[in-house]
């Protein structure tokens, strides 16, 4: 038995025009893991549904399983062989039990066996045993936390006998603690001689569980590095080509405040918190998922009531009674939810442009000129560099980067002076990441004052003036970033 | 940053969807060319009239129902919507507004107008307050107007309107039919509506999702109460048309239009789950329904079997749409 898992070698792929593709190479160790890292459309997905049999290579590939060479791999070739992928959205049925879900398998494979509720729950709870997890096989899958159903997509493939084993973004919306149990599992398995090809967009993650990561960019193998010695600047040079910073944010000029809070509550969420808000100011608003920071955000944006303490706008109260009444004083808040509350995914670009600002473009009263709205649209794209072929296509069809720049726009389009940007980066490429930024802080550096959730220290720590840490819904420290290391915020942040 | 100063070219959106439209003039067209081959005097005035007479009041129940279906909802008390109304108007003007001559019929058309907005404001406010699935809302309120009118006129029905009706239910324009007239009108404002007004701007992002849609600002409840509003007193006209052509009202007339009316919906590519629907496409569909339907009755065909037909083509449409969705 040789130590390789499994190696490709000479893969490409075509589709219609573009060669997605471009005679990579691929190599797994038995036990190690491993991260698959490079932005969005450099053809990580393509190279997992290839080696998982979905999609068929372009001839001339080499599959090496120990002394063995296939010219091809087929979907169920890949599952004897012990090859599974784990994609983001877990494929899970949310109406069974964790132990139905795990067996699930053997009701396909076998479909004439009588269904028994008692034996799914013994091999359930057998493989639960055998991996030291924390789950309730008993419990329905919809009731679990995502971090729970992660578990039981684990389960399910290691069930159905799992040696390699892909996993999609696994930590994208997981906690801090959730993350780290995580990955202590992720080195379990590894422990126990199974491969875990990682795909994530969080490099210190990357760097903190993987032995390797291979790098892709535009199609083509960069080339796989061990992590030892790797920074996180480096592999984000690699992943994108480009030179990024990586320093704090100089504190720039500060104007007159424009948002105040003064000891706001809402029970249940947050509790006493107060800052004033300046224009021109990058104010960073971070601390564990769970610890206030969107509920507080809902709250200034009139989405949710608080129960005590006060707002002022300009010096003046503010009470607001929906988030119609907060665009009215002009503060926007950008969801941390793309998918299912920034944007509306299916309608049009141009119609996600303008859903802000519709009175502003009925002119006269009762007509809503579709010639505004093209403008409107042509505008923010020129505006904010968006990639966009056809505005008439549903937002749906563009990258992540490119969403968040529509869903930037939409809000940008209010005028806001105090605009709340929710974890902005989520899904979104390392280069493009960068990108985003540069626009939050072209928008400072014209006077918008701006407040920047996020639990990214890095983020954090390059890009606000100064970032207040919550800790169960209350203002655990004021931090200046360019007065300290990324280190020390990270440590703070993660207390 | 700079706001945007001019307007550019607003090129003519035909209704938004190119594609569903002319997959709907094609249909059409074929249909037409169909029968006017096969059934004899299909292409004579005495049928086209009596199409034109026919369509108007699944036409107008279809664009009641198209509305809800964009907003991501359904409204199954169309039927019976027309039918309270058509009942309020037929109650006044034989009775309180008997008197009034000449003026009582108009009266009692807006009364009965009024009626069925009333009846789907009402759905719209329990979908938009308690939140409660339009097609539960809507199916109580179905029952809840069929029950009423049922107790009210006791089973049977109210006959013999003034002149004044004579004019909508058998009049012609310009050699039209007035229940044409009257639908297409009543189209040509929904398009309006849909196509360039805030509310049908937002009815589209709302259908396709609801709290985004909220987030982004828009007061999705009051969205949703115009919803229903418009949707019964697009009914509600429907109920003033079947009242004139028939020259009386009864519970239960054209309660078998309501299961087309939403067939119609989504042969005219309206989306099941929302966002997605257009009042063009639907015009169209709706009258390649009405030629088959005349055209085979033409041919000595059952009735049943146009409404077999139907079916068959939904499914066939339907069939024939799926590689171009999965595209897209």
């Amino acid at each position: 038995m040789s130590d390789i898992a499994i190696r490709a070698r000479h893969v490409s792929k075509v589709f219609g025009q573009s060669r997605v593709l471009d005679d990579v190479e691929f190599e797994l160790r038995r036990g190690e893991v491993l991260c698959l890292a490079g932005e969005n459309g450099c053809g990580k997905s393509t190279l997992i549904k290839i080696i998982n049999g979905v999609y068929t290579p372009e001839p001339g590939v080499e599959f090496t399983f120990g002394d063995e060479t296939l010219s091809a791999i087929s979907p169920l070739e890949a599952r004897s062989r012990g090859i599974h992928v784990i994609w983001q959205d877990l494929a899970l049925f949310p109406h069974l039990t964790v132990a139905e879900n795990i067996v699930f398998d053997d009701y396909v494979a076998r479909p004439w066996r009588p269904l028994s509720a008692r034996r799914a729950l013994d091999e359930a709870r057998a493989i639960i045993a055998r991996f030291g997890l924390d789950l309730d096989p008993a419990a329905r899958v919809e009731e679990l936390s995502i971090a729970h159903r992660q578990l039981v997509a684990i389960c399910r493939v290691l069930r159905a006998g799992a040696s390699i084993i892909f996993m999609d973004e696994p930590t994208a919306s997981l906690t801090y603690k959730e993350v780290q149990s995580l990955l202590d599992i992720t080195r379990s398995l590894a422990a126990q001689g199974i491969s875990i090809v990682l795909v994530s967009h969080r490099l210190a993650e990357v760097l903190d569980v993987c032995q390797r990561v291979t790098v892709l960019r535009n199609g083509r193998l960069v080339g796989t590095y061990p992590t030892e010695g790797m920074t996180q600047a480096r592999l984000s040079t690699l992943m994108t080509g480009l030179e990024l910073e990586h320093t704090p944010r100089a504190s720039a000029w500060k104007g007159a405040p424009v948002l105040e809070l003064q000891d706001l509550s809402r029970e249940g969420e947050f509790e006493n918190v107060s800052f004033t808000l300046h224009r021109g100011e990058i104010l960073g608003l971070t601390g564990l998922l769970g610890a206030g920071r969107s509920e507080l955000a809902h709250a200034i944006f009139g989405m949710t009531r608080p129960t005590g303490g006060q707002m002022f706008k300009d010096g003046k109260p503010l009470k607001l009674r929906s988030n119609r009444d907060a665009v009215r004083h002009q503060i926007a808040y950008l969801s941390e939810d793309r998918l299912n509350l920034g944007l509306v995914q299916n309608q049009s670009i141009e119609m996600n442009s303008a859903v802000t600002v519709l009175p502003a473009l009925e002119k006269p009263r009762g007509f809503l000129s579709p010639g505004r709205i093209k403008a409107l649209t042509a505008h923010w794209i020129q505006e904010l560099k968006t990639k966009v072929s056809d505005p008439t296509l549903a937002v749906s069809s563009l990258s992540g980067g490119n969403q968040q720049r529509v869903a930037l726009a939409k809000w940008l389009a209010t005028e806001p002076d105090v605009l709340i940007l929710d974890c902005p980066t989520i899904g979104v490429d390392v280069g493009a990441k960068a990108g985003i930024f540069e626009i939050i802080r072209e928008l400072a550096d014209q006077g918008m004052a701006i407040i920047l959730i996020s639990d990214e220290a890095g983020e954090i720590w390059m890009n606000t003036d100064r970032a207040l840490v919550l800790r169960e819904g209350r203002v655990a420290c004021e931090i200046i970033p360019a007065e300290t290391t990324e280190e020390a915020l990270e440590a703070v942040i993660n207390a | 940053m700079n706001k945007p100063l001019n307007t550019p070219r607003a090129g003519l959106r035909l209704g938004g969807d190119t594609r569903e439209v002319l997959v709907m003039a094609a249909l059409l067209v074929a249909s037409i060319a169909l029968f006017s081959f096969a059934a004899p005097g299909f292409l004579g005035a005495a049928n086209f009239n009596s199409m034109a007479m026919q369509l108007p009041e699944l036409g107008l129940l279809s664009l009641a129902m198209l509305v809800p279906i964009i907003s991501g909802g359904l409204n199954l008390s169309v039927t019976f919507t027309a039918n309270i109304a058509g009942l309020a108007t037929a109650w006044l003007v034989q009775g309180v507004l008997g008197d009034l001559g000449l003026a009582s019929a108009p009266l009692a058309i807006i009364a009965g107008l009024g009626v069925g907005a009333a009846a789907g404001c009402l759905i719209g406010v329990i979908v938009a307050y308690v939140g409660a699935h339009p097609i539960l809302v809507s199916l109580g309120a179905m029952i809840f107007l069929q029950g009423l009118g049922e107790f009210l006129t006791r089973g049977g029905g109210l006959s013999g309107m003034p002149e004044a009706f004579q004019v909508i239910g058998a009049g012609h324009f310009l050699g039209v039919p007035m229940p044409m007239w009257i639908f297409l009108g009543a189209a040509a404002v929904l398009f309006y509506i849909m196509h360039f007004t805030r509310t049908g701007f937002s009815i589209y992002m709302l259908g396709s999702n609801a709290r985004a849609t909220e987030y982004s600002g828009i007061n999705v409840k009051r969205v949703l109460i115009v919803v229903y509003t418009l949707s019964g007193l697009l009914a509600g006209l429907a109920g003033m048309v079947m009242l004139a052509r028939f020259n009386s009202v009864r519970v239960g007339h054209g309660e078998s239009y309501l299961l087309i009316t939403v067939l119609a919906c989504f042969l005219a590519g309206a989306n099941p789950f929302g966002g997605f629907g257009r009042v063009l496409p639907l015009v169209l569909g709706l009258m390649s329904l009405q030629v088959i339907a005349s055209g085979m009755n033409l041919m000595g065909a059952s009735q049943h079997l146009a409404t077999a037909v139907w079916g068959g083509f939904l499914i066939i449409v339907m069939a024939l749409r799926m590689p171009f969705l999965k595209q897209s």
